[in-house]
Parts: structure tokens; sequence; C-alpha cells
């Protein structure tokens, strides 16, 4: 069902930046921002938009990210049509935010539901850094909270890809209570004993780095991802030195132990799984054998679908 | 006489010509008591309408002013037995926060504060009031001992922000402020937070998860500087103005928004120009406010911070529809 929705809306993950929009044809093939060598983008999603030459991981939208999570046909979405105000009545915000819906299909910076990864079930939260550069305003706010708030009645754990510029200077002081309003509904969370899960993909920083992203029971974030509280610029700024070239990666974070692990994306949703499993209630737990069926299954599955493809093209 | 701003330079100029009336008289022995009490009762009108209207920008000169009291200039006028404490346990002593143990009234409490410095010799030591990771880790510390002892927090906020630098990062700022609103979150205690300068940004929040959050009259709190916002907006940090104007970040701006609980009202001028006057009036909004937490149980404290801060935030539904699932 969720594929079929899907299949509508235009994939904008394969608009790679400016500057290489304008020399690769677009849609067909996808240049890499990071070693410049150019994927058909059929093969670079099929290889979770991650570049074959050189590991960069491309940022995946909200619901490619979901398409790639979840086992197919589990996800269902909650509070799809939950939209911004406009409380300052700042100036083009309006504007800037209806274009941002044509641009992406999104009502919002973020993404929430319920699905499952490998039969396990869970509440997540995807951000998507296409809408206002997935800055946090209200609105991701309120989807956050309610979604944790679902994740505490149906006794699910909470897995959130953070994907943001910080908070959203339009919505000015409302924005940065959303700092305070998503952390006290994961105080409550914590407090039910329900498990959270951070996962910053590239980038997370400001505000949406120093308030949720940064209180997993967990965290992990993706290679190479941006992690951080101040921007370079104003760091550069302040202290007028230049920084170090791994400065704000997830390999920096991990070194100076602000990350539980770094994870590639094609091991993401088996090490979710793993976790999952490990917190999953005693009656929901599957035996190792249990396992190994399930994966002798799924290749299976997989070798035929494999075969049908060959034969379509 | 405090260092005056250029908006109340008529102000300035007029006070000046009084004093030299004054001079005057007393010297060459003249009676001009009429003329100044012209100009006296036309300084009064002028300190009304100068004062009574300022604009954003005005008062984000105010909650800069040099000479704006700190929390330690507080601390010393509302709090007696004040016992400062150190460290965070982990790393250091960030000097940019303090915090410690008082009374109140003869009631224990636990007081915490931005502390920016007076003068370059303090500032250098205090970062200018922007504080590290060890700084919110210290704050945390001493929040979780006042829960311990069920005292009261208090927390005076003034700060540009969390210092961005590289080691402020290495140690994990982000982490330091989340942490600091998860765990505030939690607080069994009553938690009272005033805004007595610069709110500025996360740096600020992570010491304002409070039950009652207060700003001085010309107080700012805000998600970005002026500056920063011009910056962003039209490209150039000289629109900090426009921004300061756009942005609704002054005291009454907020209240009218609901994102705080009360406005202290300040001195004519600014806290600067009397901080005696100024704690008085802080006494009597935290005592009020004290007051008022002291009748929720501990038991309710967390759930009543839950929903204060759950409500915040304005949004809306496509074509009226309602929430799906
Ligand atoms: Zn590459």
């Amino acid at each position: 069902m969720l594929r079929d929705l899907f299949s509508k809306k235009k994939k904008y993950a394969t608009i790679p930046s400016e500057e290489a929009k304008q020399e690769v044809p677009e849609g067909l093939m996808t240049k890499c921002p990071e070693c410049k060598s150019i994927m058909y983008t059929k093969e670079l999603k099929k290889n979770l938009s991650v570049c074959d030459s050189c590991g960069f991981h491309h940022r995946l939208t909200a619901h490619d990210r979901m398409e790639t999570l979840f086992d197919s046909g589990t996800f269902t979405e909650f509070d799809q049509n939950i939209i911004a105000t406009d409380p300052l009545e700042f100036p083009s915000y309006k504007e800037k935010s209806e274009k941002d819906r044509e641009k992406t299909g999104l009502n919002e910076a973020i993404v929430t539901g319920k699905g499952e990864i490998d039969g396990y079930p869970a509440v997540a939260g995807v951000m998507d850094a296409r809408f206002r550069m997935g800055s946090m305003g209200s609105v991701v706010g309120e989807k956050i909270a309610r979604a944790i708030e679902r994740a505490i009645d149906e006794d699910l754990p909470f897995i959130l890809f953070a994907a943001s510029g910080g908070a959203r200077m339009q919505e000015g002081v409302f924005s940065l209570m959303q700092m305070a309003k998503t952390s006290t509904a994961l105080h409550k969370l914590r407090d039910r004993g329900g498990l959270f899960i951070s996962v910053m993909t590239h980038p997370t920083t400001g505000g949406v780095s120093a308030s949720f992203a940064s209180l997993g029971d967990i965290n992990l974030a993706e290679p190479k991802a941006l992690i951080g509280f101040a921007g370079r610029r104003i760091i550069e700024q302040t202290i007028r030195q230049e920084l170090p070239e791994d400065f704000q990666t997830a390999e920096f974070l991990l070194k100076h132990g602000q990350l539980d692990r770094v994870v590639e994306r094609k091991n993401l949703r088996s090490t979710l799984k793993t976790i999952l499993s490990i917190h999953a209630p005693v009656s929901d737990r599957k035996s190792d054998e249990q396992e190994q069926e399930e994966q002798q299954q799924e290749k299976e599955k997989n070798a035929v679908r494999e075969t049908e493809e060959q034969e379509v093209q | 006489m405090a260092e005056d701003l250029p908006f109340e330079k008529p102000i300035t100029e007029l006070r000046t010509k009084i004093a030299e009336l004054k001079a005057f008289t007393a010297e060459k022995e003249i009676d001009l008591s009429g003329e100044i009490e012209k100009l006296e009762s036309r300084l009064e009108q002028l300190e009304e309408d100068i004062y009574g209207n300022m604009g954003p920008w005005d008062r984000v000169q105010i909650a800069r002013h040099n000479s704006r009291p700190t929390t330690l200039d507080y601390i010393e006028r509302l709090f007696t037995d004040f016992l400062e404490l150190h460290g965070d346990r982990l790393y250091g002593d960030d000097e940019a926060i303090v915090g410690g143990i008082a009374k109140y009234k003869d009631r224990p409490v636990t007081v915490i504060g931005h502390q920016r410095g007076k003068g370059t010799k303090e500032n250098l030591r205090r970062n200018f009031g922007m504080p590290h990771p060890e700084g919110y880790r210290k704050a945390l510390r001493l929040m979780k001992q006042a829960e311990k002892f069920n005292r009261p927090i208090i927390n005076f906020i003034d700060t540009k922000g969390a210092y961005p630098g590289i080691s402020a990062e290495e140690r994990g700022q982000s982490e330091a402020i989340a942490r600091n609103l998860i765990e505030m979150a939690g607080l069994t205690v009553p938690v009272v937070c005033i805004v007595i300068g610069e709110g500025g940004s996360g740096g600020a929040l992570a010491l304002g998860v409070g039950d009652k959050i207060l700003m001085l009259e010309n107080s700012t709190y805000s998600v970005i500087s002026p500056e920063g916002a011009a910056a962003l907006l039209w490209k150039d940090a000289g629109q900090a103005k426009r921004a300061a104007e756009t942005m609704k970040i002054t005291a009454p701006d907020l209240k009218e928004l609901e994102l705080i609980d009360g406005i202290i009202p300040e001195v004519r001028g600014g806290a600067h120009r009397d901080v005696e006057q100024q704690a008085k009036a802080i006494d009597e909004a935290l005592s009020q406010a004290l007051d008022e937490l002291s009748e929720i149980s501990r038991d309710t404290i967390v759930e009543k911070r839950f929903e204060k801060f759950n409500r915040i935030g304005p949004y809306d539904y496509v074509n009226g529809t309602n929430a799906g699932n």
C-alpha cells in the first residue's frame, strides 16, 4: 500500500546539489558531491543512495528512508495533515513553506508513523532536510511529541532520524521552545521505561542536536554526517582559527565519546533490528532458531524477486 | 552615571542643561528656580515619552548595557547565606555559570545563573557569560542536589548563548544542553526562571525549563541574535534593528504570545539605573512565584511542567481536516 503511495510521488532524492544539476541529466544520473563520480540514479537508489565509489551517503527523503527501513507494507503515517501557522507574521515565511510543500510533497519537515523492522514494531520519526532545511518549528515539535505519546500509549520503542539545521528562525521563541517540548516528552517516555533510539543523519545541528537528537538511550549516526551545536563559520569567526578537517563529523563525535556507534546505511536496518530485539518484551522476542528460519525465507524471497526482475528486463 | 544609550540622548542633554542651570544659580546667586522647574517638568515628560515608548532595539541595547546588573548582583541582594558551589565533577569549573545554596526569606533554595563579567579581566575569566558544557553540567549537578534536598530552584538567565568553540563541541555542547532539558523536565521541585538580560537561544534554554518563566521588562529571549537573523535574512548584520523588530524577542511581545508567565517591571531607563530598586521588584515577583508553586505537590509538578511545555506552539490542519490515525 505504501509503495503505491510512493510511486505517485516524484522522487526528489535523485536531485543532487545545485552545481551537479547543471552538468548531469536531471533524474537519470546522479553525481556524487564527494568524489564527483556519476551513478545511474536507479543504481544509486538500489544501493540505498550510497555512492559506490567513495561510500558517500546521499541524503534520503523522509519517505525513501521509511521505505528502506520498514518491512514493506507495514508503515502507517501519523498526523500527516498538520501544517505550520505564521505566529510572528514573519516576512515571506508563509510563501516559503508553501513552496516547500509543493517541492517536497510533504506538509512539514518530519514524517512520523508506525511500522515494523523485521517484524519488530516501532514508532518512528524521519526528518526531511528538503523542507525548510529540516528546521524545527512548532509542527515538527508537535509531531514528535505526539509520536512519543503514541509510543508511550502503545508501549513501543521510538526511533528518530534527525536531519535538521536546527530551530526554525521564522517561528522565533516558539521554535526554541520545541527543544523543551520534545525533551519533556522524551522524559515522559523515559519515565515509563520506553526505548528511544536516535539516528543522526546529515546534518544534525543547532537546536535539534541540542535537544532530542542527543537524548537517545542509544545514539547512532551515519558516516560523515555533520553533527554539532554551533555552525562551523560561527566557530571560525569566534576563535579565529581553522578547524580540523573532520570537525563535527560523526567520526569526530564518536572519537569524543558523544555517540554509541557510527553505522553505515547498509547495516542500519540490521543494527536497529538487533537493538529492538534485545529490548523487545519477552513475549515478542524471537528465538535464534526463528530468526534463522525467517532469514532463510527472506533470502528465498529475494532470489525469486531477482529472477522475476531479470525476466522483466 | 551609567553610560547613556543613543536613544536617550535628548534626556541626557536636558539633564545636563538643568545641572548647568543649577550650578549657575548657586554660583551667581541668581534665582532661576522657575526656569529650572519648567525644565524639570519637561524632563519628566520627555522621560515618559522615551522610556514609555521603547522599541525592541532600544530594549536590546538596555539588555546588553555594560552596567546591567548580573546574576551575582541580584543574588547578593535577594538571598542570605549564599554559598557558591563549584565544578561539574567531570571536567572543570565553568565560571560563565555560578550556582550555589542560599536562603530566600529563611527558606533553603538553590540558585544558579549565567554570569557575565564586569570589565575585560573578569569577562575573560567568565567567557562573557557564554558557557561550555561543564557549565551546564555544573548547573545540572546543583539542580539534582536541590531536588534531593527538596529545595526550590531559581535560575537567572543572562547569556548571548552557549559558547561556540572547538573544545565546547568536543566535550558535547549539544549533549550538555539537551541533558539539562530532559533532566529539568523531571525535577520534582519548583523551578523559577528569570531572564535578566539576554536569553540567547539553546544556551539560555538550558537553564530555562521551569514552572514559571519571568522576564525583566527590558530583557530579551530569542532563538537567534538579531545580528544573526539579519545576516541570514538580508545578508547584512547591520540590519539587526529591523530583525529585532521582526522577531518578537522582548518581554512584552513574548508575554503577549503567552510564551512567558510574567514581566517584572524595570526601573525607568533600565535596571542599571538603580539595582537596589530593581532587586526589590524581582523580590516581589519571585516571592509570589514561589508561593504559587509551593501549592503544587511533588507528585504533580512534573506532570504540570510537561503540560506547560507540551502546549507551546501553534499549528493548523490542512483544509480544516482532522489529524489522521
Ligand atoms: Zn562518491
